[in-house]
């Protein structure tokens, strides 16, 4: 019988522990839910990434197998609902793959741009000696226009997929970097580091269990809103030709592909384009609606 | 009685736009096995810098550039910052002024107690968690399982002291310093958190070192008080000596500056003028321009300390006429 008691507490405590972490997720959860905006560019993503990971039951063909006998279908097509490019292709489909392709290099970018814009705005943030080489060397960052700056860098690495990602990450740096500093500067002033200082904490446990954890908020942000750029990046570059190459199904290179045949197959452009907008948009808004639900001083709940 | 800490001739200095600037001028002073020592001083008199110069947490332009600091025999002026840190939160622990601020916000209570465990012991997770609780209720907590689980926005802020404190002691240090830990809370919760101090330290036989501005706090903790002025140590003696036998005028400025509630009629009197700044050129005894009984001799050369009895020193020129008076006084009987 004591065993069965004991059993029962340590389930409560458990159940208790659990609640606890979950209430501060819950409660920015009800906070964003509350803005109607974001609701809308949270189903967007929802869908974008159901689709993204069962493409292959959503795609009714294969996105690069083509047909040359239907080529240029009109939109509401027996058998391809959103129609089919010159060579035949369904649309749909590649537009169902292309969210795959968007997702993924969106997530990769911004992945390796938050690991390096941390690492070095952790560092600059935290050591005042190391704070003006990085800084300088983020302002020479800063210096390229965006899209110029991946560019080059495909230049130097030639085109793939991979490269892009590369590209867009090292652009997202600079940004983070400073989002971060900005943070920790404010938060090592805080006594509590100092508290742990005393304690005789390392640097690197301070900043990394200590630090890190209180500028979450403003990273998340960031991040949710660069996944919109990153994903219009990745389009633009594609679209330049720089990016995915055909037959790739990308959304940048089929605008591209579809300019051709923009007064014959206007689909062809405006629906991949129609895409790329709605999950831009989708991820600003979200990213907007999780900065004011993150932020406390903002009480949307009285 | 065994000497924990001792501090000899230390001078703490900070480099600014002016140049190095001390902040603490040749402090020295002891402090022994299960011995509570007041520092106290207007505020910027140096006396956290003195603290800090002991953690080895002096900020970064700050540096400790004559002296010697012993802890348990030990010369911890040179050692290296990965040696300061074992002995930081291990054997010297440090309580800090703002509970509010203290803490860690985005963790709970059980994290950021367990975390001095993590780092200096080798405990399981099991074992850490009953020491949590076993600390936590040494502090005199209730519930102590519940709090482990709390965010310190959960908690007051004597609460929130309980827990520093609890921190503090994890490792049970012999070397206890607090930087005016019941300046931020309020009177009531001030005799406790101070009853609970005086209490530990007759438990584990710790040394305290604290700092405060309160000399009501003084008076109910201490075994030996440290005056300081402008970063020197201008009167040192037993709590009794200091208080009822004060010798340095600045220390009379002192007592004569705290409020009596008892006497409706009693006017406070406050030290006139201001604390000099750190790069301000004062010849001779750094108090001469606010003491009411500064003589010529004190504008010129810095007084030494003068001994007054065993244990009561006092840096001030007065003293020497008193000496000398004794002296031919009993010489002449």
């Amino acid at each position: 019988m004591a065993d069965s008691n004991t059993l029962t507490s340590e389930q409560v405590y458990a159940n208790k522990k659990e609640s606890k972490k979950e209430k501060m997720i819950v409660k920015t959860a009800k906070r964003l839910l509350k803005n109607k905006l974001a609701v809308f560019g949270l189903i967007i993503i929802i869908i974008q990434v159901i689709l993204a990971v069962f493409a292959p039951l959503f795609a009714t063909y294969d996105p690069i197998k083509q047909d040359l006998t239907n080529a240029e279908l009109g939109i509401g097509s027996d058998g391809h609902w959103l129609g089919t490019d010159n060579y035949g292709r369904d649309v749909w489909s590649r537009i169902v793959f292309g969210a795959r392709i968007s997702l993924l290099v969106g997530i990769g970018s911004v992945g390796l741009g938050l690991l390096g814009g941390i690492a070095l705005g952790l560092v600059s943030g935290y050591f005042k000696k190391l704070d003006g080489i990085i800084m300088r060397f983020v302002d020479l960052l800063f210096a390229f226009p965006g899209i110029l700056l991946a560019m080059l860098i495909i230049a130097m690495l030639g085109t793939s997929l991979v490269n892009v990602v590369i590209a867009i990450s090292i652009w997202s740096i600079p940004t983070c970097a400073r989002i971060v500093r900005g943070s920790v500067l404010s938060i090592k002033k805080q006594e509590y580091i100092l508290a742990m200082k005393s304690l005789g904490a390392s640097n690197f446990r301070i900043l990394v269990k200590h630090v890190l954890p209180n500028c979450t908020a403003p990273i998340i942000v960031f991040a949710t809103m660069r996944m919109a750029t990153a994903i219009l990046s990745t389009a633009a570059l594609s679209f330049l030709g720089l990016g995915a190459q055909p037959p790739t199904a990308e959304w940048g290179a089929m605008i591209a592909a579809g300019q051709d045949f923009m007064f014959t197959s206007p689909h062809l452009t405006i629906v991949p384009g129609i895409a790329i907008m709605l999950v831009v948009f989708a991820f600003n808004v979200v990213g907007d609606g999780l900065r004011d639900a993150l932020d406390p001083n903002m009480d949307l709940d009285q | 009685m065994e000497t924990l800490l001792d501090v000899n001739n230390l001078v703490t200095s900070f480099r600014t736009a002016d140049g190095k600037l001390p902040a603490v001028r040749g402090v020295s002073f002891s402090v022994n096995k299960g011995e509570t020592l007041c520092i106290v001083g207007e505020s910027g008199c140096g006396k956290s810098i003195t603290t800090l110069s002991v953690m080895g947490l002096l900020p970064d332009n700050g540096e400790i550039t004559e002296g010697s600091i012993y802890f348990q025999g030990e010369e911890l002026t040179k050692k290296s910052d990965d040696q300061m840190r074992k002995h930081r939160g291990n054997d010297i622990s440090m309580i800090f002024q703002e509970p509010m601020t203290a803490l860690n916000p985005v963790f709970t209570v059980g994290y950021q107690i367990k975390e001095p465990l993590n780092l200096h012991t080798k405990l399981g997770k099991k074992e850490k968690k009953i020491r949590a609780i076993e600390l936590l209720s040494q502090v005199g907590l209730s519930n102590p399982e519940k709090v482990l689980k709390k965010y310190p926005h959960e908690l007051s802020g004597g609460m929130r002291q309980r827990v520093m404190i609890a921190i503090a002691l994890a490792c049970n240090p012999s070397l206890l310093i607090a930087d005016e830990p019941t300046t931020a809370l309020d009177v009531t919760i001030q005799a406790q958190i101070l009853d609970l101090m005086d209490d530990l330290k007759d438990d584990l036989g710790m040394g305290v070192m604290m700092v405060t501005h309160d000399m009501g706090v003084v008076a109910e903790v201490a075994d030996r008080v440290m005056v300081m002025y402008a970063g020197h140590v201008v009167e040192t003696g037993k709590v009794e000596e200091i208080f009822k036998r004060p010798q340095h005028p600045y220390t009379k400025g002192l007592l004569a500056s705290v409020p009596n509630v008892d006497d409706e009629g009693h006017r406070l009197e406050a030290i006139p003028g201001s604390l000099p700044n750190l790069n301000e050129k004062i010849t001779g005894c750094r108090f001469h321009p606010r003491c009411p009984f500064a003589m010529d001799k004190c504008k010129v050369d810095a007084p030494p300390h003068f001994r007054i009895s065993d244990k009561h020193q006092s840096k001030c020129w007065l003293h020497e006429e008193v000496d000398s008076h004794e002296y031919q006084h009993k010489a002449y009987s």
